[in-house]
C-alpha cells in the first residue's frame, strides 16, 4: 500500500478566517491524507520551509482577504528558488476568476472558488499530489 | 541531547515544546523536533497540528520539525519516529525534542527512546491521577505541572509528590517543576532541570545503558514487525478448524522452527477446543 498523501493546509498574511482551510483539512484527512496545519497568520517563506520539512506532496493555501495576487506568487517564487516545484501548490478563496486564471498562468495549479464540491477538490490532490508522490516515493 | 515530552492531551505538550525550543535557541543549539499525532483508524487520515505552536520557528534554518503521524502504531510514537531522532542526530542537532501524541496510560515508548522523558500533567482534571497509577509515573524523570496559575495546580503538585513517597528510586530521583508553558513562566527552571538529568546521566554511566536500550529497542521493533509481517502469512495457511488457540499458536510457532517453551508458559487447557474457522 502506498504511503498516505502530506498535504500543508496553511493561511497567509493578515487572514483570521481560517474556516474554509479547517473543512478542507478535515476533509482531506477523511479522505485518508496526512494533513499538516500550518495555523493563521504565515509569511510565505513560513509556509514553504514547512512543506520541505514535513517532505510535503502539496500545499493548500487559502485567502479570503483579497491579497491573493500578492501572496499566491511570492509562495512560487520561494518554491522555485528552493527547488521545490515538484510540490503541487493550488489554493482557493473569494477569488475573481481571472485572477484565478492569471495566478494559474503563473504556476498555481488550481484554483478553487466558494461552491467547489470537496468531492471535486479531494480528486483534484489525489490525482496531482499523487504523481509527484509516484515520482519521489 | 534528546528530550522526550509526553503526558495526556490538552496539557499544554506543544507549548511547553516551542518554549523549550526558544530556550534552546538562547543557548545557540540547534534543534530538532519530531512531533507525532494520531491516524484515524477509520480513514487511516491524520491532522497534524503540532506545528501551530510552533510557528515563530519556521523559518530559523537551526530549527527542523517534522510532523509524523502514527500509523497505526501504538506506544505513543510512529513506526518511524526513531529512525528520524536517529537521522536528526547524524545530521548533528544539538538538542532533539520527541513529542509524543496525547497519552492515556500505556504509551510509555518514548521512554526508550529519549534520554530526558519529562511528562506533563495539568491541574483540575481527576485524569492526571488516572495517568499516575498506571505506568507513566515510573516513567518520568522530570514532572512539570504546567497551568500553574490553576487554582488546584498545588494540590496535583502535592499528589504527585506522595505517589513518588511511595516508590523506592535507586540513583535519580524525578524532579518536580511547575510551569506556565504560555508565558514562559519555568521554563529556565525546566531547562536546567532537564540539564541535571543529563549531567546525571553522564556521570552515572547511565547514558551508555540508555543508547544501548534505544538501539535495542529499535532492534526488537524492527524484527517483531519483520515477524508480525511473517506470521499473518503462516497463519492463512497453518489454522484448520477445531484447533484451540494454543495449539494453533503452537503450529505456527513450529513453522517457524521455535520450539513451544513459549506457548507452555500460560497453562493450557485441554477441555478447551474453540473453533478457529474464522480466522482460516
Amino acid at each position: 500500500m502506498a504511503r498516505p498523501l502530506r498535504i500543508v493546509i496553511a493561511k497567509a498574511g493578515l487572514d483570521g478566517h481560517d474556516r474554509g482551510a479547517k473543512v478542507i483539512a478535515r476533509a482531506l484527512r477523511d479522505a485518508g491524507m496526512e494533513v499538516i496545519y500550518t495555523g493563521l497568520f504565515q509569511a510565505p517563506e513560513q509556509i514553504v520551509q514547512t512543506a520541505i520539512q514535513e517532505d510535503a506532496d502539496g500545499i493548500g493555501l487559502s485567502i479570503l482577504s483579497g491579497a491573493h495576487m500578492t501572496l499566491f506568487p511570492l509562495i512560487v517564487e520561494r518554491l522555485k528558488a528552493q527547488g521545490a516545484q515538484d510540490i503541487v501548490f493550488f489554493g482557493g478563496g473569494t477569488i475573481p476568476p481571472e485572477d484565478a486564471e492569471e495566478l494559474k498562468r503563473l504556476g498555481v495549479r488550481e484554483i478553487f472558488t466558494p461552491g467547489a464540491p470537496l468531492a471535486d477538490i479531494i480528486k483534484f490532490v489525489e490525482r496531482e499530489c499523487g504523481s509527484r508522490r509516484e515520482l519521489v516515493g | 541531547m534528546t528530550i522526550g515530552l509526553t503526558g495526556p492531551p490538552g496539557v499544554g505538550k506543544s507549548t511547553l515544546g516551542n518554549a523549550l525550543v526558544r530556550k534552546a535557541r538562547s543557548h545557540g543549539k540547534s534543534v530538532g523536533v519530531v512531533s507525532v499525532d494520531p491516524s484515524s483508524p477509520f480513514s487511516h487520515g491524520a491532522l497534524l497540528g503540532d506545528r501551530i505552536r510552533l510557528t515563530e520557528h519556521f523559518t530559523d534554518r537551526e530549527v527542523f520539525i517534522r510532523s509524523m503521524a502514527s500509523r497505526g502504531h501504538l506506544g505513543g510514537l510512529a513506526g518511524a519516529t526513531a529512525d528520524a531522532v536517529l537521522l536528526m542526530d547524524a545530521f548533528g542537532m544539538d538538542v532533539i525534542l520527541i513529542e509524543t501524541v496525547g497519552v492515556g496510560q500505556s504509551e510509555i515508548e518514548i521512554a526508550e527512546l529519549a534520554q530526558t522523558t519529562v511528562v506533563a500533567l495539568q491541574p483540575g482534571s481527576g485524569d492526571s491521577i488516572q495517568v499516575l497509577k498506571a505506568g507513566i509515573l515510573e516513567i518520568a524523570d522530570i514532572f512539570v505541572v504546567n497551568k500553574k496559575d490553576h487554582p488546584m495546580a498545588n494540590q496535583l503538585k502535592h499528589e504527585i509528590r506522595s505517589m513518588m513517597e511511595m516508590l523506592d528510586f535507586s540513583g535519580w530521583v524525578p524532579e518536580l517543576i511547575m510551569t506556565q508553558a504560555t508565558s514562559g513562566d519555568g521554563v529556565d527552571e525546566l531547562w536546567a532541570g532537564i540539564e541535571r538529568h543529563v549531567a546525571y546521566l553522564r556521570e552515572s554511566g547511565e547514558l551508555d545503558e540508555k543508547r544501548r536500550e534505544a538501539f535495542a529497542h529499535q532492534v526488537r521493533q524492527l524484527a517483531l514487525g519483520q515477524l508480525e509481517r511473517k506470521l499473518d502469512r503462516q497463519l492463512g495457511s497453518e489454522l484448520a478448524a477445531g484447533v484451540d488457540p494454543y495449539a494453533a499458536a503452537e503450529r505456527v510457532l513450529h513453522a517457524f522452527g521455535v520450539s513451544s517453551e513459549i506457548v507452555d508458559e500460560p497453562a493450557r487447557v485441554p477441555h478447551v477446543r474453540a473453533s478457529v474457522k474464522g480466522l482460516t
